[in-house]
């Protein structure tokens, strides 16, 4: 210990002392928990009066329609004059459609990407390459809408003569070529986090850089992965702007990938942009479907946090 | 140094006239030549001139203080080094009378060769099965009868298989980390390689699980040769049979381990092993 007394200043201890923060550092303390409470709150109460509205105007729209030929109904014909059905079924499956071709196109792409950028990418390529996925990803989806109708479908019908102009298989791709960035970017994350000392590990029994890459960087790092995946197929089931430019506007169940479909998010727009009159069945159906498409990204949100906790690889 | 000396009644004679070692050096046929090996990071110097060469069936431990270039010159051996941005190196590394730096020389392959352990356990998050059968499997072995074999002649080998036997499903990150490092050597173990490097085996190891490796590189030895860094004195004398010591990149001494320890010809060695430094 110093002698405070052989110095010319004050111990730090008196200093401490005499600055007197703790009066002010104690109110703070209390103060700065309730505000941020309070801030915390505005986001849950708006996210609670969200789900209660569409809940209630949900609950309004199965007064008027059954509710099991909402989910079993093969139909979706709004608008008819004689006898307007509300099936939504036509809807899902068009939404599906979407979302499978972009799982189809941004699994394979996303993850090499991932894999180049965390395995194999020297650092200057990866200071190019990062930036242009964050571009890709701040693309509005309004471009990639009509990039998908007046650039991707003719280019298209190029190669499949009988694609139509609305088609779902343009607006597919490019949603997933909109969720690449998000796959590429959350799995290098995931895969960046894995120890070197594991690589080293593989490295060091005579593994190739493929090798460590499949067989130990990948399994480590397949919750993040997964994860990414999922939240990205969220994204594309919500995708709304490039489906409802290039996907058309004809609900229909079939498997056809070259027609024009609708979506689930492309009739709310459709609906909303229209004008159903209040009170209608039309008015309440957009809630009902903007319900079902809830439900959908919740479910997503939910196996992420399941996936996430279940393939987690301790190390 | 008592244990040393009762270790082999026959090597004790001989290392009374140090005359006799070179003869004695000869029976054993050299696995590793290192000559006039030098190594940059970048602009670093950090191994001069080494020359080191290393016989079959014997432990040779690599001493030496923090920073001497122990880890670099182990790594060297299976060009892991390379990792490392910026490396440059100079010499030749005969392995088997061949040059490891040659271009032709597949690193995979001297990786199959060469195991190595390092100084932090660093198991793959998976099974200790999967653990152990991850290089055979690699390298193209899928028979599962043969896999199960191999697992459990690893596994026997690292003096872990009573302990593992009934949960060999579990991951290998539930084992403590004396035991995560002994499954890490029998991943080593699982392609039967020709040399073993460790790089500070059990520095991060208890007593026991340290006592378990000491004893476990003794009976390896007898079918791989093994290099070991460490900076336990007592261990290098305990368990090798040469050692060369390192400082500020350079080998400053190499020869028999009861040489080193009972009459170095260096005053930097004695000052080092009598912890007058480093
Ligand atoms: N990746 C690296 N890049 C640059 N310099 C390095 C690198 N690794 C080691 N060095 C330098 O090379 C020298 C030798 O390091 P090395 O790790 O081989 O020492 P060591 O003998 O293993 O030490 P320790 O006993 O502390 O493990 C040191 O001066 C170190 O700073
Ligand atoms: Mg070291």
């Amino acid at each position: 210990m110093v002698n405070p007394t052989t110095r010319e200043r004050a111990s730090v201890q008196e200093l401490i002392a005499k600055a007197g923060n703790n009066k002010r550092k104690k109110v703070i303390e209390k103060i700065i928990p309730i505000i941020l409470f309070l801030i915390a709150g505005v986001s849950v109460l708006t996210t609670i009066g969200i789900v209660a509205t569409l809940i209630f105007e949900t609950v309004t729209f199965f007064r008027q329609v059954s509710l099991l030929s909402f989910i079993f109904g093969t139909e979706w014909l709004p608008f008819s004059n004689k006898e307007p059905k509300f099936g939504i079924l036509p809807l899902i499956v068009g939404t599906l459609k979407i979302t499978l071709i972009a799982v189809v196109v941004a699994v394979p792409i996303g993850l090499a990407a991932a894999i180049y950028l965390s395995e194999y990418a020297s650092d200057n390529a990866r200071r190019v390459i990062k930036p242009v996925l964050e571009v890709l990803a701040g693309v509005p989806t309004i471009v990639y809408g009509f990039f998908a109708l007046t650039f991707v479908t003719p280019v298209l019908q190029t190669i499949i003569p009988d694609l139509k102009i609305f088609n779902a298989l343009s607006p597919g791709i490019v949603v997933g070529f909109m969720i690449i960035p998000m796959i590429a970017s959350l799995s290098e994350d995931a895969m960046s986090a894995v120890p070197n000392a594991m690589r080293e590990g593989a490295l060091a029994m005579g593994a190739t850089k493929f090798e460590v890459a499949m067989k130990v960087v990948l399994p480590a790092a397949l919750s993040g992965i997964l994860a990414s995946v999922v939240l990205a197929t969220s994204r594309a089931i919500g995708e709304t702007m490039i489906v409802s430019l290039a996907g058309g506007s004809t609900p229909r169940f079939d498997a056809d990938f070259t027609g024009s479909i609708q979506t689930m998010t492309a009739y709310i727009v459709q609906v909303s942009t229209g004008d159903a009159g209040y009170g209608t069945p039309i008015y309440y159906s957009i809630y009902a479907v903007g319900f079902t498409l809830f439900l959908f990204t919740l479910l997503m949100n939910f196996l992420a946090s399941r996936i996430t906790k279940r393939f987690r690889e301790a190390y | 140094m008592v244990q040393l000396m009762n270790r082999t009644d026959n090597e004790t004679k001989a290392t009374v006239s140090p005359m006799e070692a070179p003869v004695r050096e000869a029976a054993k046929p050299v696995v590793y030549d290192t000559k006039q090996l030098n190594l940059w990071y970048g602009s670093h110097h950090a191994l001069k001139n080494i020359d080191l060469p290393i016989r079959e069936n014997e432990v040779t431990a690599i001493i030496g203080p923090s920073g001497c270039g122990k880890s670099t010159y182990i790594k060297t051996l299976n060009r892991m080094v390379e990792l490392v941005d910026g490396v440059r190196t100079s010499g030749e590394i005969l392995y088997r009378g061949r040059n490891i730096f040659d271009a032709k020389y597949s690193v995979e392959e001297l990786r199959t060769r060469v195991g190595m352990v390092f100084q932090k356990p660093n198991p793959f998050p998976k099974s200790i099965y999967d653990n152990i059968a991850y290089g055979p499997r690699i390298h193209g072995i899928k028979n599962k009868k043969i896999l199960d074999e191999i697992v459990e002649q690893s596994l026997r080998g690292a003096a872990i298989w009573d302990e593992v036997k009934d949960r060999l499903n579990t991951n290998a990150y539930s084992l403590s980390g004396g035991q995560q490092q002994r499954i890490c050597i029998a991943r080593a173990l699982a392609i039967e390689p020709d040399v073993i490097l460790m790089d500070e085996p059990t520095s991060a190891l208890d007593p026991i699980s340290t006592l378990k490796v000491e004893e476990l590189v003794q009976e390896l030895k007898e079918n791989y040769s093994i290099i070991i860094v460490t900076h336990n004195m007592q261990q290098a004398a305990r368990i090798s049979d040469k050692t060369a010591f390192f400082l500020n990149g350079e080998v400053i001494e190499f020869d028999d381990t009861d040489k080193i320890f009972q009459n170095p010809a260096d005053q930097r060695t004695e000052d080092y092993i009598s912890g007058r430094f480093g």
